[in-house]
């Protein structure tokens, strides 16, 4: 063995090692790079962005209004039936017979956050929300009613 | 009561007598060694709780997280915690396997590191027992700790612990000669075995200044093999847990596998112990020479304080080496050891001799 | 009965490890069957299929834009680019051209799913190799780049950006800006995985000559990705097929020719450099438009068989579809990089020691779900 590339390679290797330690060590000085978010904490001033797909939700306006004419064609773009929409005909004063949705069920439970509903809806009554804390203790609570309690279909939304 | 920080031998002394003075010898002996032992039975739990937060809180820091922040102010109740987790968890037993070697081999390793603690002199007059060989007593009885982790291996019944299990012993039997080595270059120096000779001797000045350029490759060299010796990163082989999930103690659990962490820790806090004791003069206070004023402020620092600083920063250096570097493989650990550590070492010894003859140390 | 079974896989000389489904190495749930002399491997038996999901199967039965939330779901960590190899089989199946926007787009977020990719990759293989300090680091820059994709596609493993015709939305107006920064703060930071891993001696030692595979036998195995390009293949479908705008971007197809794992490792180093030179030399001028082309609203390839090469994160990704004329395909093919490099392991680590086997498989980088499907 060559006596000089012996040392030589010990030299090499600890500088080599030092070097992985000056970035670590520096780390450990500088507490202020820490990156973590202390979560359950920080959740007052926790800013989601506004397009993250947490869950979908029908927006309804001030007046309890929704613009989904119950369509269905989220229920038929969902790839794997997260969505059902059950409808029955309204009769309007004038006489005409019209639909609309009387439950718009979401299970969360099977959504895989694909985006076609909102994409396709004709009407725009669906969009994302960045709600993400899902967690519940039964299934059947993972099951949702989008349209809410009394709701009706907004004024010059046409089915 | 005579009782000062600074000197504990009048301390221990007072005990002493109280106790020959009231019991017959046997009785005094006996009570003795059960105080010296509960006193160590609750200094090594605390102390190796203490370390397991320690080492989450620097690795947490190296890595850019905050680490444990949630049971106790800055999570210092956590390792508390995960303590009773590991109590309250259930042994599992496991089919195949050695019972008796199986349930004995915890005990094997921490008795090996809790053996180790009674050489060590925490401030000056605060050792269970002052060895005559007190060095090659540390070594001796450290170097037990690898028939528990031979014997785990082997009676777990589980390929993976095997394999652990048989990497630690290559590793350990192989440095074991350095650290030996290390701390007989130390031994040339100080000219004594005798762990209070080797503090006394320091006292103008520490080993590792003293001995210059042969004291700072056997410190290098030591620190390198006691990493090794104690199982840790880099040197993790022997639970590698990329490779073997967890190695010699894949299949312990609760209260048994917890032997086996506290004891790693353990193991930790007495090589750090012995390095500052041999290296860094132990409990005394950094000197320099002609500087009377700077020497007597370093004296106002209590001894204990000295030996757990420069303990803990001897352990923080152990904990900054595993958080950086990847493991070795097992042929690259023992190319180190036999074909770098130990020719280094043996020519590291006859420098030393030689600069004693010579008096070439300060 | 345990003594039989033991005895038929245990002879005199060799003894049988099972390295998964659940292992720390393993990544995921695949299995190796490990013969081993020793601490020598002489044999090793991959086991796949412990997450199959019959993904090829579930897609005969949904529409087009339906298949883009299943590819998303197969190699998760460039879930962008499969997606996009869907979009493009579809697109010029269909003989629509995209808009230049998103074809800028498109290559943008696939060279930054690329970088996310590796910088996972490298994170995983330090922590395979003990470092486990590589593995915060990794992440958290890695963190970075799926925050730019949760502002723009609402998605942060997995976006379902693409579909067929152009993109789910148009890119945050923040978007530019935020890339911008991550290229300078990542410039910065990529020398320190370098001091970190890549100069360490142990690493070097750890990834030097381990895992040999010659030019040739990669190409036989068909190791594509960083495992081919180690061994000096150029088989970078960027530079070979060029699609999106990598025609006209100006960058190197990184090429070593050790074919060990440092080799492998190197590459995908160097390929971080090249998609951050990618992305800058697109992020300043991505032309004004649609980002979208109007589409009918179901629908039909015409009858035929359509193929589309990508080179995903981990090497090359193929689609191909069988439609006739219906609104799914009648049989649609993908092809894995994962699994075609996961049967070169076995050459691989002939005769290394088990923690060089896991060295090894993490040069590969190889993520099951992709396998299995």
């Amino acid at each position: 063995m060559n006596i000089i590339g012996y040392i030589t390679d010990i030299f090499k290797g600890v500088i080599s090692l030092l070097k992985g330690m000056k970035v670590t060590g520096s780390y450990f000085f500088r507490p202020w790079t820490v990156v973590t978010q202390k979560y359950p904490e920080n959740r007052k001033k926790l800013e989601m962005y506004e397009r993250m797909k947490g869950e979908i939700v029908m927006p309804h306006n001030a007046k309890n209004e929704h613009k989904c004419t119950g369509c269905g064609i989220c229920e038929l773009n969902c790839p794997n039936g997260s969505i059902e929409i059950i409808t029955f005909q309204l009769v309007s004063e004038d006489g005409k017979k019209k639909r609309a949705i009387d439950k718009h069920i979401y299970r969360i439970g099977m959504c895989t956050f694909c985006g076609l509903c909102v994409k396709t809806c004709p009407s725009k009554a669906l969009s994302f929300a960045p709600n993400f804390e899902h967690a519940v203790f039964s299934r059947e609570r993972l099951t949702k009613i989008l349209n809410k309690e009394g709701s009706v279909l907004e004024k010059g939304v046409e089915g | 009561m005579i009782f000062n920080i600074y000197d504990f031998t009048s301390f221990t002394q007072w005990i002493d007598n109280l106790l020959y003075s009231n019991l017959s010898p046997f009785w005094a002996l006996i009570v003795e060694m059960t105080l010296i032992g509960l006193v160590f039975l609750l200094g090594y739990a605390l102390v190796g709780l203490f370390l397991v937060y320690l080492e989450r809180k620097v690795c947490a820091l190296m890595q850019n997280r905050i680490g444990p922040n949630r049971v106790g102010p800055f999570g210092l109740f956590q390792t508390i915690a995960d303590l009773i987790k590991l109590l309250l968890k259930e042994l599992i037993s496991i089919k195949h396997s050695d019972k008796l070697l199986f349930n004995i081999a915890p005990f094997i390793v921490i008795i090996a590191s809790f053996l180790c603690i009674a050489a060590i002199p925490f401030a000056k007059g605060l050792h269970a027992m002052d060895f005559n060989i007190g060095v090659f007593y540390v070594m001796a009885v450290s170097s037990m700790g690898v028939v528990g982790i031979l014997i785990a291996g082997w009676s777990s019944n589980n390929k993976y612990s095997l394999i652990g299990a048989m990497r630690s012993g290559a590793q350990i039997v192989s440095y074991e000669l350095s650290v030996g080595l290390s701390l007989i270059t130390m031994v040339v120096l100080a000219g004594s075995m005798q762990f209070s000779t080797i503090v006394e001797a320091q006292s103008d000045g520490w080993f590792i200044f003293k001995g210059h350029i042969s004291s700072v490759i056997a410190f290098v060299i030591f620190m390198i093999a006691s990493t090794a010796e104690t199982n840790r990163g880099p040197f993790d082989l022997a639970e590698a847990e990329s490779e073997l999930t967890a190695g010699f103690h894949t299949e312990y659990s609760g209260i048994k596998f917890a032997f086996f962490f506290l004891a790693e820790y353990m193991n930790m806090f007495i090589v750090a112990a012995i390095a500052a004791t041999v290296f860094w003069g132990g409990w005394m206070p950094l000197h320099i020479g002609g500087l009377e004023g700077f020497n007597n402020a370093m004296d106002f620092i209590p001894p204990f304080i000295w030996f757990f600083g420069k303990t803990f920063v001897i352990i923080f250096l152990m904990m900054w080496f595993k958080w950086t570097f990847p493991r070795l493989r097992i042929d690259q650990l023992l190319t180190l050891e036999w074909k770098y550590l130990l020719p280094i070492n043996l020519i590291n010894v006859l420098i030393m001799a030689f600069l004693v003859l010579m008096g070439w140390h300060f | 009965m345990v003594e039989e079974i033991q005895k038929t896989i245990d002879t005199e000389e060799e003894y049988t490890i099972n390295m998964g489904p659940q292992h720390p190495s393993t990544h995921g749930v695949l299995r190796f069957v490990v013969s081993l002399k020793g601490e020598l491997v002489k044999n090793v038996q991959p086991h796949c299929g412990y997450i199959h999901r019959g993904i090829e199967k579930m897609c005969e039965k949904i529409t087009y834009p339906q298949i883009i939330h299943l590819t998303d779901r197969m190699d998760y960590l460039s879930a962008h680019i499969n997606n996009a190899a869907v979009c493009l089989t579809v697109e010029n199946a269909l003989e629509i051209e995209m808009p230049e926007r998103v074809k800028y787009i498109r290559t943008i977020i696939e060279e930054l799913s690329r970088i996310a990719s590796h910088q996972l990759w490298w994170c995983a293989f330090g922590m395979d190799l003990g470092g486990l300090t590589c593995f915060f680091y990794g992440l958290r820059d890695r963190e970075k780049i799926l925050d730019i994709f949760e502002e723009s596609t609402g998605g942060r493993l997995i976006q379902s950006y693409n579909c067929p015709g152009g993109l789910m939305n148009d890119i945050h107006p923040n978007f530019q800006q935020k890339v911008k920064d991550f290229i300078k703060y990542f410039r910065k930071v990529l020398p320190e995985y370098d001091q970190l891993l890549t100069g360490n001696v142990i690493f070097q030692e750890r990834a030097k000559k381990v895992g040999y595979i010659s030019k040739e036998e990669a190409i036989n195995f068909g190791l594509t990705g960083p495992s081919g390009r180690g061994s000096g293949f150029a088989c970078d479908v960027r530079k070979r097929a060029p699609y999106h705008m990598y025609g006209k971007v100006d960058f190197k197809e990184v090429l070593y020719t050790e074919g060990d794992t440092l080799a492998r490792y190197k590459v995908r180093i160097d390929e971080m450099w090249e998609s951050m030179k990618i992305i800058e030399q697109l992020i300043d001028n991505i032309p004004a438009g649609d980002y979208a082309v109007k589409m009918k609203p179901i629908i039909k390839l015409p009858e035929g068989e359509y193929f589309q090469r990508v080179e995903s994160a981990r090497g090359e990704f193929d689609v191909f579809i069988i439609s006739d004329g219906n609104k799914n395909p009648y049989r649609i093919k993908f092809r894995s990089p994962n699994l075609v490099n996961l049967t070169a392991i076995n050459a691989m680590s002939k005769d290394h020691k088990i923690a060089d086997l896991v060295a090894i498989s993490g040069s590969l980088d190889l993520v099951i779900p992709c396998m299995d499907r």
